[in-house]
């Protein structure tokens, strides 16, 4: 008699364990899809120094903002849940508030969680994201004027952002400083964006996986693993000799053919013999 | 007026077929005006500093719309630096001054009174009303104006011509006292006529560049550009940089240096004595083109004669003084200077001060010299000058391409206005002096006025000014176009109570609400830059025009126009004394304006239509209401300054050449322009056969001077124990004024920070980024600690930058000069800094 | 049992006063307000007592606070522990394992302000209707936030969390977040009554587990007194709780209210217009003992 209702119960009770496991398992579901997404967050966004990796950093940051909170230049701000960065963790937008890189790094001593990680002891090692010139045809140094604001701001100034010089072919007495950045030394603290005098600025901060290439394994860059081994991989090399008329001389491996005349130049003796005689004995 | 692509290009063949021939078409001209881009673009020089570069103009619906470097313009060649790329913003800053705004209570004038808008009427009734009380009760002594580098040339002429002729006062400077002074001293005093030998044309022909503090990579980027252009492209090009910290220029130092403060004096002399020591003097050169003299020392340095230093100073009062001496005690005075004495002095590494000195030895190498402020700004920025040239001079390394010691500008006009024109205390247009009898004389006759007119004493210079301002013998001042009380030295104790003290009136003409505007009891809303048509002068002695492009907002009028409308309201007998007007008693009556502007000679070009060769048409406000082409009349009458008068050299082009023309070196003689003066074959005033003349002393020759090291007025001690040296950045021009009104310069560089070394600061509990205390005798100011970045400070040695009003520098500089040129050294005084 | 269930308590403020018929809301209230303004105050006034928000805090500099359930997904993510955020969750869990796990929904939850208004508001619109829904879906839910925090490496759950949603941005701005909130409310309002906090929350869910041998609880010390009216029922976000404190004296069950769901919100202490209801611990009220009634208030005796 009883086993009707009892039945009844339970395979009500199973029906609704079922119903909410499927819910709960479809929600899980979304989530992860959401979760992967917001991993790949918008490329203007940077995370503060010290940052993990982001998948390891989503699974890291609490989410406390105890970093913004910390952060003297009111540069991080906690994402909010309609932007295209994981809801409630630390990001900066170096164009509105680039990071000022403090030499105590206080959000990094903020972080309880180790998200930006404490091993982080100078800023110089920070590597928010690599600055890169994206627009060459509107930088106004590559088109010759004295702009290099982005140079000039950088905190690694002629290691991080160096000008290379180039002779400026129209107006034939001009150089064209061109804004070069070197990953090694860039941390991404977006102070260059930042100043870029451009409406849109030229040069902006990605995170190092859109703003870096990489090498094929198969391929060294020969003359850096040279410096790297102190000396040739393979030697010693022969002295080189060469079938030569007397007006000339052969420097290997530097300049080549050079006239003799030149190099007999390099005499302690000038040309005018009045020069050497005037000297007198006594001079140094 | 509509054409189609095809009658485009018909019409533009006629145009050209025409222009090729001589001959206008007006019809067609106007026809393409019009079918162009709606923008209108017309030429103009650059509003910044001295280098001059041209920019065109665009203009749409009265409005500047766009710029665009210049590409046919030789200095720039279309380029421009971040400054120049903004110049079309740099009238639109949303707080222009667009009314008279006069200190009032109650209705009337007082000077604890609220700015109250008031007319131009209004405004030039009390200030008439100063200015004739002061003149009445204690003599044009009492009144003076204090004027700038950015002048147009026909503004800086016609102050001078009011104040030294109208108000017979010669206390008129111009701000370019405290930039340009020593280089004046100095050429006057070596070559007896002012301003450079050489062109930017050296640049190109140089195998040496010697850098002497210019920070020309950043105060210069044009130039810059150029000099790295020929390191880069010739491979025996070498580049010296000397300075007393890290700045950008050692980017590209071939031999890089930082010096103690001061001791570029010693290194200047170790060069001279090892070009002497190494037998590398150009003895015929020296036998046929230069005296030896020896300068006065211990000439103090400047200050007020209460001042302990300057009271123990035994020689202050004939400062310039020197006397003649030969080769052998020349070369006896440096021999001193030995190396190894200097390296220590200096804390150059002797290695380098040997190879510096060797570039200018080595007679197969072309050197040129830059200096600007490093130079100038200094209690011995006369002799700095005078010494740099005694290097060149002994090498003869001098008036050719290549070789030249080259004093660059700070400001677009400091030549072409305020040394040409005689906006200087003791001087008249075209090299003249007022303590020169026949000068005045020459200048009084082309001026149409009494004999005796102007006076003999030179007048208060800016230094002196602001003391006397405070001390209360200077009651009514009239500052145009600079920001004084920003860029004096010693603002709290030797500036601001000058400007608020009760017995004084202070008038400042600005665009803009300046610190100098605060501290003032009447400021006129004034036209800047292309709101008037103008002419500046760059530092190669280039002229440059440009034509008015857009009015001024509001009631703002050119300092041309205000200077000339105020004239209006004198009468000679209220200014001058019977016995002048006695001589001229037609003058009888006359107003200051009908003396000095409606004379027949200044208002001799009547009202006309200003163009360009396409037909556009141009405003002229000023001779839409004074009836006369008063930009031309005047440039016409100073020119015959030049052409006529006294000291030979100074030739400039017909006014209208100019109009037509991307700018011309003076002197312009039949047409034709100077590149590299005193040097036969080059400058036309070179008698025939000289091969090398400096015409501007009476023998030809140029001097040698020999002259010592002398400490500083101010060294670091135990309380005070930094140098503190101040300057400029690249995004900010001067007192930041413009600049700072550009948001995106604002942007890339907004408050001025406090350069210093990580030790230094870490050992005052600083570090990058805290906020410092800088404090000296004088004053403090707070700034954040920046350890990192452009500048690379020693250890003992801070910089600030001066273009902050909101940390104003100045309170803790000292306002000590050189005893020569009276110019400022804003690059040294004593300074602490510790953590707020 | 004559009361409406649109007002609850009416007869207890009746018999007690309005003051005592809502001493615990009240006093809850002060308390969720009161760590909503130590948040704030920094922010606000620059007065820095503590820094962070709710999912990790700094207090006086010193004191760490982190929420274990969210360290605990980090830890699933694959991040190992850092010591601070170890600590402040130690000190977390050892709190609510003391006062109820779930003290923290009703003391502390910003959300629970949402919730409960909407419960009010439901109550009196008149759309009290028990929930269909499964209350143990939140341990689903909970489990689910676990796995998806495993399976992705990432603390999945914070990107949606209503409660930090909520905390962080009333601290530190809504935005979007706003939206979220007003889901909830509504979600509560119209579509199951405490849907949210009584039904999914994987925070409460964690929360209930962590309290689960809590020591603080309320008991129905005098559930002899009990005259039906329901009240307690209708106030109660977990209403399933009391019946075994309160109708189990002939199953010689205890008094104390042993639930893990149990927010220890006081309300039903508030609403008995027969005092029956006080706090107590875990151990005091043994089974078939009633402890003397919970002196609150003599306006009984006055009326």
């Amino acid at each position: 008699m009883n086993d009707r209702p009892r039945n009844l119960n339970r395979r009500r009770f199973l029906a609704d364990t079922a119903k909410t496991v499927c819910v709960a398992g479809l929600a899980g579901l979304g989530l992860s899809f959401y979760s992967n997404r917001s991993a790949s967050h918008t490329a203007q966004a940077l995370r503060p120094p010290g940052s993990l990796e982001e998948n390891s950093f989503l699974g890291a940051c609490l989410r406390c903002g105890l970093c913004v909170r910390d952060c003297p230049y009111d540069t991080l701000r906690l994402a909010r849940l309609e932007m295209d960065v994981a809801p409630g963790t630390p990001y900066f937008v170096a164009r509105d508030i680039p990071c000022e890189m403090c030499d105590d790094i206080p959000c990094v001593k903020a972080c309880p969680s180790g998200a930006l990680d404490p091993a982080l002891r100078d800023i110089d090692d920070a590597r928010m994201g690599v600055a890169v010139l994206v627009d060459q045809e509107s930088c106004l140094n590559f088109q010759g004027l004295r702009c290099d604001v982005c140079y000039r701001v950088c905190p690694r100034i002629g290691e991080a952002i160096t000008l290379d010089l180039q002779h400026n072919e129209r107006t034939r007495t001009h150089t064209r400083f061109l804004p070069s950045v070197h990953s090694d030394y860039c941390t991404g603290c977006g102070k260059c964006e930042h100043a870029c005098v451009l409406e849109e600025a030229a040069i902006k901060v990605l995170p190092q996986r859109l703003a870096k290439g990489e090498l094929g394994r198969h391929y060294r860059w020969g003359w850096q693993e040279k410096d790297k081994a102190g000396g040739s991989l393979v030697a010693p090399d022969q002295p080189h000799r060469y079938h030569l008329p007397d007006s000339m001389d052969y420097e290997h491996g530097g300049r080549g053919l050079i006239p003799r005349e030149k190099a007999a130049e390099a005499t302690p003796f000038e040309h005018d013999p009045l020069s050497t005689l005037n000297r007198g004995m006594d001079e140094p | 007026m509509k054409l189609s692509r095809r009658d485009f290009i018909k019409t533009n063949a006629i145009a050209a077929t025409a222009t090729a021939a001589g001959i206008t078409i007006p019809g067609v001209d106007r026809a393409l005006a019009e079918s162009r881009d709606t923008i209108r673009w017309d030429k103009a020089p650059c509003r910044f500093c001295g280098t001059g570069c041209s920019v065109l103009v665009g203009v749409r619906g009265g409005r500047i719309v766009a710029t665009q470097g210049d590409p046919d313009a030789p200095v720039n060649r279309g380029l421009n630096c971040i400054k120049g790329y903004f110049l079309s913003k740099i009238s639109y800053g949303k707080d222009r001054l667009t009314m008279p705004l006069l200190r009032m209570k109650d209705g009337k004038y007082d000077k604890g009174g609220e700015f109250t808008e008031v007319s131009w009427d209004q405004a030039f009734d009390v200030m008439a009303e100063k200015w004739k009380q002061t003149l009445k009760e204690k003599g044009p002594t009492a009144v003076g104006m204090f004027g700038s580098g950015q002048w147009t040339v026909w503004e800086g002429y016609a102050a001078a011509k009011l104040m030294k002729a109208g108000f017979r006062s010669n206390n008129i400077d111009p701000n370019a006292r405290h930039c340009m002074a020593s280089a004046v001293a100095g050429f006057i005093r070596t070559f007896g006529t002012d301003e450079p030998m050489g062109c930017y044309d050296d640049l190109e022909n140089a195998d040496a560049f010697v850098l002497w503090g210019s920070n020309m990579s950043e105060m210069h980027p044009i130039l810059w550009s150029r000099l790295t252009d020929r390191r880069l492209t010739t491979s025996h090009v070498k580049v010296a940089v000397l300075s007393t910290f890290e700045n950008r220029n050692f980017d590209l130092a071939d031999i890089g240096m930082v010096f103690k403060p001061h001791t570029d004096l010693a290194i200047l002399n170790y060069i001279a004595h090892y070009i002497i020591s190494k037998n590398m003097v150009n003895k015929p050169f020296v036998e046929q083109h230069v005296n030896f003299r020896r300068g006065m020392t211990d000439i103090g340095y400047g200050l007020r004669p209460t001042h302990p230093r300057e009271a123990e100073a035994k020689n202050a009062a004939k400062a310039g003084a020197s006397e003649a001496m030969n080769f052998e005690d020349f070369a006896t005075y440096v021999s001193e200077y030995t190396l190894e004495k200097v390296s220590k002095m200096s804390g150059v590494p002797a290695d380098k001060l040997q190879a510096l000195a060797e570039l200018y030895a080595d007679p197969k190498v072309k050197v040129t010299s830059y200096w600007t402020m490093g130079f100038n700004q200094h209690t011995r920025g006369t002799w700095a000058n005078n010494m740099v040239y005694n290097v060149h001079l002994l090498t003869g390394k001098i008036s050719e391409p290549g070789n030249s010691p080259f004093s660059l500008t700070g400001q677009p006009s400091a030549c072409g206005t305020a040394r040409e024109v005689g906006t200087f205390s003791h001087r008249l247009p075209a090299d003249l002096v007022v303590n020169n009898a026949d000068h005045r004389a020459f200048a009084e006759d082309i001026w149409k006025l009494p004999a005796g007119t102007i006076p003999g004493k030179p007048g208060y210079h800016a230094v002196l000014q602001n003391r006397m301002l405070k001390d209360g013998k200077l009651n009514v001042y009239w500052v145009q176009c600079n920001n004084n009380v920003q860029a004096a030295a010693n603002l709290n104790e030797e500036t601001l109570p000058g400007y608020r003290n009760p017995d004084n009136f202070i008038i400042v003409s600005d665009p803009y609400p300046t610190v100098t505007a605060m501290a003032a009891d009447l400021v006129l809303p004034t036209a800047m830059w292309v709101e008037k048509e103008g002419a500046y002068g760059n530092a190669e002695r280039r002229t440059q025009f440009w034509r008015q492009q857009i009015k001024a907002p509001g009631e703002a009028r050119s300092d041309l126009w205000q200077l000339v409308e105020f004239s209006k309201r004198f009468r000679v007998e209220e200014v001058w004394p019977e016995e002048l007007i006695k001589q001229v008693p037609v003058y009888r009556g006359k107003t200051l304006y009908d003396v000095l502007f409606a004379n027949g000679a200044v208002n001799q070009y009547p009202k006309q239509k200003v163009a360009d060769a396409h037909g556009n048409q141009y405003l002229n406000d000023e001779m839409d209401h004074f009836g006369f082409y008063v930009q031309k009349g005047l440039f016409e009458e100073y020119r015959r300054f030049g052409l006529e008068g006294p000291k030979k050299g100074h030739d400039l082009g017909e006014f209208d050449a100019y109009h037509q023309s991307r700018g011309l070196r003076w002197p312009v003689v039949d047409g034709k322009e100077t590149l590299w003066r005193y040097r036969e074959g080059y400058d036309p005033f070179v008698k025939t056969g000289a091969g090398v003349e400096f015409y501007g002393k009476p023998d030809g020759k140029a001097i040698v001077f020999a002259l010592p090291y002398e400490p500083p007025a101010e060294s670091p001690d135990d309380q005070y124990d930094l140098w503190l040296v101040t300057g400029r950045v690249l995004e900010h021009w001067h007192s930041g004024s413009m600049t700072r009104r550009v948001p995106e310069l604002y942007r890339a560089f907004p408050d001025a920070v406090l350069f210093m070394h990580p030790e230094d600061a870490k050992q005052r509990g600083l570090r990058r980024g805290s906020l410092a205390r800088i404090e000296t005798r004088r004053g403090k100011i707070e700034a954040h600690v920046e350890t990192r970045g452009r500048n690379r400070m020693p250890t003992g040695v801070v910089f600030v930058p001066w273009f902050d009003e909101g940390r104003l520098v100045n309170k803790l500089t000292l306002d000590a000069t050189c005893p020569i040129s009276k110019e400022t050294d804003f690059k040294k005084c004593a300074a602490k800094v510790t953590s707020v | 049992m004559s009361m409406s269930t649109a007002h609850p308590g009416t007869e207890a403020i009746v018999s007690k006063n309005w003051l005592s018929a809502h001493r615990w809301l009240i006093l809850r209230r002060i308390s969720q307000l009161g760590v909503m303004a130590l948040f704030l105050a920094g922010p606000w006034w620059g007065l820095w007592i503590v820094k962070g928000n709710l999912s990790s805090s700094l207090t006086l500099g010193i004191l760490p606070l982190t929420d274990p359930y969210t360290l605990l997904q980090s830890w699933i993510s694959g991040h190992a522990i850092a010591q601070t955020a170890a600590l402040g969750a130690v000190i977390v869990a050892v709190f609510y394992f003391l006062v109820g796990g779930r003290s923290y929904c009703a003391w502390v939850c910003p959300v629970n302000l949402v919730t409960d208004l909407a419960a009010w508001l439901r109550r009196r619109l008149g759309l009290s209707r028990p929930s269909r829904m499964d209350r143990s879906a939140r341990y689903w839910f909970l489990g689910m936030t676990l796995v998806v925090a495993a399976t992705t490496g990432t603390i999945a759950w914070e990107l949606v969390n209503p409660v930090s949603i909520m905390h962080r941005g009333v601290i530190f701005g809504f935005g979007a977040g706003a939206l979220a909130i007003a889901g909830v409310f509504l979600f509560d309002l119209l579509v199951a009554r405490r849907g949210w906090c009584g039904h999914l929350c994987p925070v409460g869910a964690f929360y209930s587990l962590l309290g689960r041998f809590s020591v603080i609880r309320v008991h129905a010390a005098r559930r002899s007194q009990c005259n039906d009216c329901g009240d307690c029922y209708d106030v109660c976000p977990e209403p399933l709780v009391i019946k075994p404190a309160l109708k189990g004296a002939d199953d010689g069950g205890g008094t104390a209210i042993l639930s893990p769901n149990c927010t220890n919100c006081g309300r039903c202490v508030d609403v008995c217009s027969l005092n029956v209801f006080r706090f107590g611990t875990r151990c005091s009220g043994t089974p078939g003992s009633e402890t003397p009634p919970f002196q609150v208030g003599h306006s009984h005796e006055r009326n």
